[in-house]
């Protein structure tokens, strides 16, 4: 994967690109995405992919007038635009999820395929979505991963823990990614999209891990009753991060979109 | 020197393995630990100790918002400090404050703080602070990273509330008002003096020197580990080339008094003891929303004042608290002592004196505020005598004001009524 940059209404964004094959946008989730991301690796074999890093993640510009959800929903409209895409197929995982919906929703022409991976965006009384934003970093991998230990080596993976300046970075990380994420997750993660979900004309496939503890795959079923026409694939042994966790199950499941 | 006396308002049963058996006193605070019928009494004892401040000559008597917190239980402090307005007479009413960007709209601040105002006779210190992420994000959930600039809105909103002599349209990103024209409006003019808590950001500092509003920095650490906080913000105004006057801060600190420093030990250390380690007992989740503070502030090292020293508060003995700052105790000389290097070294001319702590019984409390304000707060009166004149930070009350209970005690006979409002025939 290569680190790019493209130029959009708001802010220069910096997306990853690699691979051949026809275009797919992969919009990341809360915890923002890597060049060795396994995902994108496996898309990557038969996709030409891009995946934009949302305002503030990684490298990237902060975008302060990036408030609301209609807001992230046509910058991304955006940032396919200036990467010169027409009808790619959008994948979006979590938070992205939420994205790729909202602009399958809000575009329901332009979007013809369409993979939520765990998606956030609706909410259920009776299941309520942990708080992530109240979620200590070592508690995170239990929530996060079906094999909590094995997560939590992949997220501590290439970090020195012991280093005194971690603290810092790690604090700065979080303030601009979450920051931003906040603004469309917390308090709540929910932002309208039941009541435009009908809106979704694409061929859509929703991929879910069974043992998903942040967001219950009770959510799955949601999803698939408000979209028209949507194929649920379920993952068994897959929590939140199947996207790490089972990278190629998920592609296998997105290629059944042609 | 303004010293006010200030309550957190502790919530004073909690158990004693409140550490061991729960996570957090704030946010997610275990409601069975609330007993409504014993709070009727808690909230009379802890306003009878305001107004009995107020009686020994204290400036101020202070109050603030919490919400979902065992150590404060005064989530709209408007409703203490209306009390106080009628039943203090000459003690500044601070409320410090009113996190603005939670209310909706905010000019119920404007109008609310301009009531306290008319009420008091024009005693009222208004507090603006943004709130901590606790109260503001994860029981009020405002979005972090968009809770500034919403707090900046409010503030601005409420300025223009309080003078502006006509009705105007208001098109804030948060607010749209079509006519706001608030009624009443406070005494003080142009506006009641503001105090602005803050922890450490340089924006707020400017936001301070920009509007002539007093800094002031509520923290339960104590002076010694101020001083770095302090002395950034003292470098600000030098560097904005204003003046240094004292009254441009404030800060808080507990205070307890006894007639030793052995006996202070003796009578207050299990109270000190309840607040640290009880009543800091904050899960460490709830401390900062990813968001709510700026980057530059994250960069500067400004951290939660909420997380505790490494180690935790147990570790900590009344004499390493009582050594390193954190609590100033001991007999009158003592605290004078340890109170000027603290005026003198953060140059503040405004102490709010948290002088009731923990679980700590009315009568030990009302002891210790009396050896202060009769053998402390005298000698400590003159600190800054270059700047008595400057009251840009403290109220301009009305000459003649009136009491609470002033009525006569008995309704007026229909002769008495008829004398008074004779018709000339």
């Amino acid at each position: 994967m290569e680190l790019k940059t493209v130029r959009t209404r708001h802010v220069p964004v910096r997306y990853f690109e690699g691979g051949s094959g026809p275009a797919l946008v992969f919009l990341h989730g809360a915890g923002g995405v890597t060049a060795d991301d396994p995902l994108l690796a496996e898309l990557a074999k038969a996709h030409t992919v891009y995946a934009p890093l949302t305002p503030g993640y990684g490298d990237s510009e902060e975008a302060p007038e990036i408030r609301d959800m209609l807001d992230f929903t046509l910058h991304a409209w955006d940032v396919v635009e200036a990467l010169g895409l027409k009808d790619p197929i959008l994948v979006g995982h979590s938070m992205g999820g939420m994205i790729a919906a909202e602009m399958a929703a809000i575009a329901p022409n332009d979007v013809s395929r369409l993979a939520l991976i765990a998606p956030a965006g609706l909410w259920d009384d009776a299941h309520p979505i942990a708080d992530l934003f109240a979620t200590l970093p070592y508690e995170m991998p239990e929530l996060l991963f079906h094999d909590a230990a094995a997560g939590a080596a992949m997220m501590t993976a290439g970090r020195d823990v012991t280093d005194p300046n971690f603290l810092q970075t790690y604090l700065v990380t979080n303030a601009r990614q979450l920051g931003m994420a906040g603004r469309i997750l917390f308090p709540i993660p929910e932002r309208g999209l039941q009541q435009r979900l009908y809106r979704i004309k694409a061929r859509a496939v929703i991929v879910w891990g069974d043992s998903d503890r942040l967001i219950p795959p009770v959510y799955a079923h949601a999803f698939k009753r408000g979209i028209a026409g949507a194929e649920l694939v379920s993952i068994p042994e897959a929590g939140h991060m199947i996207t790490l966790e089972k990278p190629k199950a998920v592609a296998e499941a997105i290629g059944r979109l042609g | 020197m303004k010293f006010t006396w200030f309550n957190l308002m502790p919530w004073p049963y909690l158990p004693d393995d409140f550490r061991e058996t729960h996570r957090s006193v704030w946010v997610d605070i275990d409601q069975k630990l609330f007993d409504p019928a014993k709070s009727h009494e808690v909230y009379n004892t802890y306003m009878d100790l305001l107004e009995y401040a107020d009686t020994l000559g204290f400036d101020g008597v202070g109050v603030n918002e919490h919400h979902q917190n065992g150590y404060g239980i005064m989530p709209s402090p408007n409703i203490i400090a209306a009390g106080l307005a009628r039943r203090t007479k000459d003690a500044a009413v601070v409320v410090l404050g009113n996190s603005i960007a939670l209310y909706n709209p905010p000019v119920r601040v404007a109008e609310e703080f301009a009531m306290l105002d008319c009420i008091s006779g024009g005693r009222l210190v208004a507090g603006f602070p943004v709130g901590t992420s606790m109260d503001t994000n994860y029981c009020y959930g405002q979005i972090p990273s968009l809770t500034r600039e919403k707090y900046q809105e409010a503030h601005d909103l409420i300025i223009k509330a309080w003078t502006t002599r006509e009705p105007f349209a208001f098109n804030g990103r948060y607010n749209k008002l079509r006519h706001v024209n608030i009624w009443p409006r406070p005494i003080q003019q142009p506006h009641p003096p503001v105090h602005i808590p803050g922890g450490g950001s340089v924006e707020t500092y400017d936001f301070c020197i920009d509007n002539t509003y007093s800094y002031s920095y509520l923290s339960f650490s104590g002076y010694l580990r101020a001083q770095a906080l302090m002395n950034g913000y003292w470098k600000r105004v030098e560097e904005r080339g204003v003046d240094k006057s004292p009254y441009r801060a404030g800060f808080a600190q507990t205070i307890l008094v006894a007639d030793t420093d052995e006996e202070a030990e003796r009578l207050y250390s299990e109270h000190v003891s309840y607040f640290y380690n009880r009543c800091l007992h904050v899960y460490p989740g709830f401390a900062d929303a990813p968001g709510y503070r700026t980057i530059k502030t994250i960069q500067t090292g400004a951290l939660s004042q909420y997380a505790p020293p490494t180690g935790g508060y147990t570790q900590l003995t009344w004499k390493e608290l009582t050594e390193q700052g954190h609590v100033i105790a001991g007999s009158p000389e003592t605290v004078r002592q340890r109170m000027e290097d603290l005026i003198k070294g953060l140059n503040v001319g405004n102490i709010f004196c948290l002088m009731h702590v923990g679980n700590m019984p009315a009568d030990k409390c009302m002891y210790s505020t009396k050896l202060f304000a009769e053998k402390v707060m005298p000698k400590l009166r003159n600190m800054f005598p270059d700047w008595d004149h400057d009251n840009r930070f403290w109220t301009t009350p009305l000459k003649d004001r009136v009491a609470a209970g002033r009525l006569p005690a008995q309704a007026p006979t229909r002769e008495d009524l008829m004398k008074t409002y004779a018709v000339e025939a």
